[in-house]
């Protein structure tokens, strides 16, 4: 069984990693009936004997007596990590986890990526080291991050280059917030696009997530529940958007919509995680979900999220399942990939779903769905047996899809809007090792990934022969 | 004489488990002497406190399904395997050929090779090898290539029969053409004859045949475990002189893979039904030799929805490179027999000299074996081990699609990073396209 760490970097990213967090230990909880320490448990938690850091870890199979989590917490301000370490899951982590500042990298992704990337290197690297070394067998690093800000967006991706030169070996996959159009960082164009060239050349897989989709789902969610009378059917302890039955104090405003991304989180490691008839393991994701090496941007899309608040539907109807999962309601950016071209689809169920039910799915709804000419049956399929709490099945799927290039011209045309005019420029242009040349080349990196996928999308619908075969002399 | 099996990444060893408890319970029915006694010696050890420990060799690159199957084997109470037999790792071949063949194996030759060697020796006479892997993903795929390879290199002279699952036509795994093409390329080389099983073909089965509404894996893999058990349980051959068969691997493979370019076998049994429905059926030989026969010049794959128009040509034609539309040409036949009054089954009508191509005599390219043990609860089935055209489309469409992709050089960098050139895939599908040619010319 291998282990994963998870690095969450700044404000958003820690609150993020807060949820999920907090979501694990509920449905692990759920599962581990007798309190043993499994090696489910160990994917993500180590078991040590004191409270302290220096406590001699546990093997897998004692019971369990503290868990702590295989984090690194990253934060130039002490805000957020202040809240987790005075709140219920302050024992999960120790002071050796952490890494935080006073200061804040205001806004700046130069502040992050070179003022602090350089001051703290070190001790970055350091920390890693030492999660990576209580791992038995390390398989994946999850780096959770925003674009839009300074610190998540900068040194976020800092670390996540020194993730590729210390730990080449190791998995990379990133969890993207990026920010709204109406984001209230006027500068957040700047740090995006920066940030992107960096995911595109340093990270395995991204997991792109767009706030604005995720206000949009909660806010259906809010509406529907609503609507639907409450009564005694409701499950009150259902993890998608709430955080009832968890350990926190009172709920906060990005509550729900960090919750769908621990969610999402989840819901990607489970089949690593939890047995199941047909496994999946996170190298073979990248494996099968990324055909050319920098596009390895998927669209995440999670089913069910409205269920359980409409009790009218049922929540096992697995076809209603799998239809909503491929809606662009469902999709975590904005975007619609039935009408664009999908590369490479993956599907992680999990919960009491055979292969049959699977497989009459993807047969009824790939008529709907364009696929690259190449990949015509371009689907990867995992089955878990464990279902998330409060659910009988439910559906991730993760699709390399070229939807993905509205959003990226979007972020480009902002960029330029305020790049034309110099604007805020000097902010950056202060930073010790920053130069122009540095925004010139981020745009260029993003501009040649939408020209990749323009380029597929160019031959979308256009019958393609099939390349003649080698011929045998008989 | 005895069979070691190697089971190889989760398919292989979900597969063997359930090959194995089908072989444990057909064998341990009670007043049948010889047979459970053949039976049991071909396929488990007997240790010094009575109990049966499968001659299998368990290799998987993560841990869960081989603990699965312990667990699995050990609830029947009737058989177990031996936890010393398994190999095991914490991280899996990533669905990547390249992957499992030059990283994985390689580094974990020395172990594996151990526990092979140590079950080979565990048998008085030991009659081959059937390594039992998936082709979609990295560890059946890779590994199995290699430990395959590694096999032929210590035991040149055994015969290695490799028993392949074909995945869903609409994709469990993305990459699984570029694994298909590479395994069966090697293999090639290195195998004495491949059986093959497809997961569609399986599936059908299950719904049509079986009528089970929701198909879980495991119903799939009972239906292969039953079709492969009744093909290697103990049976009287033309050699065997009257006992049970002392070299089933070999006689298999001499019967059936005469020619190096043909070595790919397919299997269609006859009766399959559900349970319950078995008690109120009769079956008597002629009917079920009629549809067998029927099932396999018309590349039917079970015994509904056969196309009964479809004939061999008749004797003018033949000399035509024409065939009827859909008529599958054999090269090699082997029937299996088992049940009540098998020595009064006519079996003449296989040995029509029109289903064969003509550079083999009927007389060498079909061959009985029969037992007069029911099989499996089936008081008569019948199993039909086939070289022929059956499954050249499937091949053809798995490299079709392959090199579509190839074209594009989707993927490629994933193989190319542990160690798999350009070169080898041209090489594969070269292989490929030859074996292709050699199938679609069989007249």
């Amino acid at each position: 069984m291998t282990q994963s760490v998870v690095v969450q970097v700044g404000q958003c990213g820690n609150q993020v990693g807060w949820r999920f967090w907090d979501l694990a230990l509920r449905e692990h909880a759920h599962v581990n009936s007798r309190g043993v320490y499994d090696e489910a448990l160990s994917s993500f938690f180590r078991n040590v004997e004191y409270r302290r850091s220096d406590g001699g870890a546990c093997a897998v199979g004692g019971r369990i007596q503290h868990l702590k989590a295989r984090a690194v917490l990253v934060d130039m301000e002490e805000g957020v990590v202040n809240e987790i370490l005075q709140g219920p899951l302050r024992e999960v982590f120790d002071s050796t986890q952490l890494l935080t500042d006073v200061s804040g990298s205001g806004n700046n992704w130069a502040v992050g990526h070179m003022t602090y990337g350089s001051a703290y290197r070190e001790q970055i690297v350091d920390k890693l080291r030492k999660a990576a070394e209580q791992c038995d067998c390390l398989q994946c690093f999850f780096l959770i991050h925003s674009m839009g800000g300074g610190t998540g967006s900068g040194l976020g991706t800092r670390v996540l280059s020194l993730l590729e030169e210390e730990f080449p070996e190791v998995c990379r996959i990133v969890t993207s917030v990026y920010p709204s159009v109406e984001d209230d960082v006027i500068i957040s164009p700047y740090n995006s696009v920066l940030a992107m060239r960096q995911l595109t050349e340093h990270a395995d897989c991204v997991l792109p997530v767009e706030n604005q989709s995720l206000i949009e789902i909660v806010n259906k969610i809010t509406r529907m529940s609503d609507r639907g009378r409450l009564g005694a059917g409701t499950k009150r302890d259902c993890t998608i958007t709430s955080w009832q039955g968890g350990l926190r104090g009172p709920e906060k405003p990005f509550d729900a919509m960090n919750n769908i991304v621990a969610n999402l989180l989840l819901s990607l490691t489970s089949s690593a995680r939890f047995e199941g008839c047909l496994n999946m393991d996170l190298n073979e994701l990248a494996m099968n979900l990324v055909p050319f090496p920098r596009l390895h941007y998927l669209v995440p899309s999670l089913s069910p999220l409205y269920t359980l608040a409409d009790v009218h539907v049922p929540s096992t109807r697995l076809d209603r399942i799998f239809s909503d999962a491929f809606s662009k309601d469902h999709q975590l950016i904005r975007a619609d990939p039935k009408h664009s071209l999908y590369l490479a689809c993956a599907l992680l169920v999990r919960g009491r779903v055979q292969v049959s039910d699977l497989r009459w799915n993807i047969e009824r709804l790939r008529p709907s769905l364009p696929f690259v000419s190449w990949n015509q049956e371009g689907w990867k399929t995992s089955l878990c047996a464990v279902p998330p709490v409060g659910h009988a099945c439910s559906l991730l799927v993760l699709a390399n899809n070229t939807c993905v290039k509205p959003t990226f011209m979007e972020l480009r045309d902002r960029f330029t809007k305020l790049y034309k005019k110099k604007a805020h420029l000097h902010h950056y242009l202060h930073v010790e090792g920053v130069e122009q040349s540095l925004f010139s080349e981020a745009f260029n990196s993003l501009s040649e990934l939408i020209e990749d996928y323009s380029r597929l999308d160019a031959v979308k619908g256009t019958p393609m022969p099939d390349p003649p075969r080698l011929s045998i002399a008989s | 004489m005895s069979v070691v099996t190697v089971q190889l990444g989760q398919c292989g060893n979900q597969v063997g488990q359930e090959l194995f408890d089908v072989i444990s319970s057909d064998a341990q029915v009670g007043h049948r002497g010889g047979y459970s006694g053949a039976s049991c010696e071909r396929f488990f050890h007997q240790t010094t406190q009575g109990e049966l420990l499968a001659r299998a060799v368990l290799v998987d690159m993560e841990p869960k399904v081989i603990n699965q199957s312990l667990v699995r084997a050990g609830k029947s109470g009737r058989w177990r395997y031996d936890e010393a037999s398994c190999f095991s790792q914490k991280q899996g071949s990533g669905n990547n050929w390249a992957n499992g063949f030059c990283v994985h194996g390689p580094h974990h030759r020395d172990v594996v090779e151990e526990l092979m060697r140590r079950e080979a020796e565990r048998c008085d006479r030991l009659a081959g090898f059937i390594p039992v892997m998936s082709v979609a993903g990295g560890t059946g795929s890779g590994v199995g290539t290699y430990v395959t390879q590694c096999l032929r290199d210590i035991y040149p002279k055994s015969f290695i029969i490799n028993h392949l699952t074909w995945p869903y036509g609409t994709g469990e795994v993305i990459v699984q053409n570029y694994n298909s093409v590479l395994t069966l390329a090697h293999l090639y080389q290195l195998s004495d004859a491949v059986l093959v099983h497809e997961n569609d073909t399986v599936h059908r089965i299950c719904s049509q045949l079986l009528r089970i509404k929701h198909i879980s894996f495991g119903d799939i893999n009972k239906v292969i475990a039953h079709q492969l058990g009744s093909i290697l349980q103990p049976a009287l051959t033309a050699d065997s002189h009257g006992a049970y068969s002392r070299n089933p691997l070999g006689e298999l493979v001499s019967a059936l893979a005469c020619h190096p370019e043909y070595k790919l076998l397919s299997v269609s049994t006859i009766p399959q039904m559900p349970r319950s429905s078995i008690a109120y059926s009769t079956f008597i030989w002629p009917a079920l030799l009629k549809h067998l026969r029927q099932m396999l010049i018309s590349n039917a794959k079970m015994e509904e929805g056969i196309d009964w128009q479809v004939r061999p040509p008749a004797a003018s034609e033949r000399t035509r490179t024409l065939t009827g539309p859909g008529f599958n040409t054999s090269l090699a036949n082997l029937l299996v027999l088992r049940g009540k009054d098998v020595f009064s089954a006519e079996t003449g009508d296989f040995e029509d000299a029109a289903l064969y191509t003509s550079w083999l005599s009927s007389h060498d390219a079909f061959n009985v074996w029969k037992s007069s043990v029911p099989f499996n609860k089936y008081e008569k089935s019948a199993t039909l081990v086939s070289n022929s055209q059956a499954l050249l489309r499937s091949l053809d469409l798995m490299v079709g699609k392959a090199w579509n992709m190839f074209a594009s050089r989707a993927y490629i960098h994933q193989y190319v990073r542990f160690g798999i050139s350009e070169e080898d895939f041209l090489d594969s599908f070269t292989c490929l396209e030859q074996v292709i040619s050699s199938y679609a010319q069989l007249r």
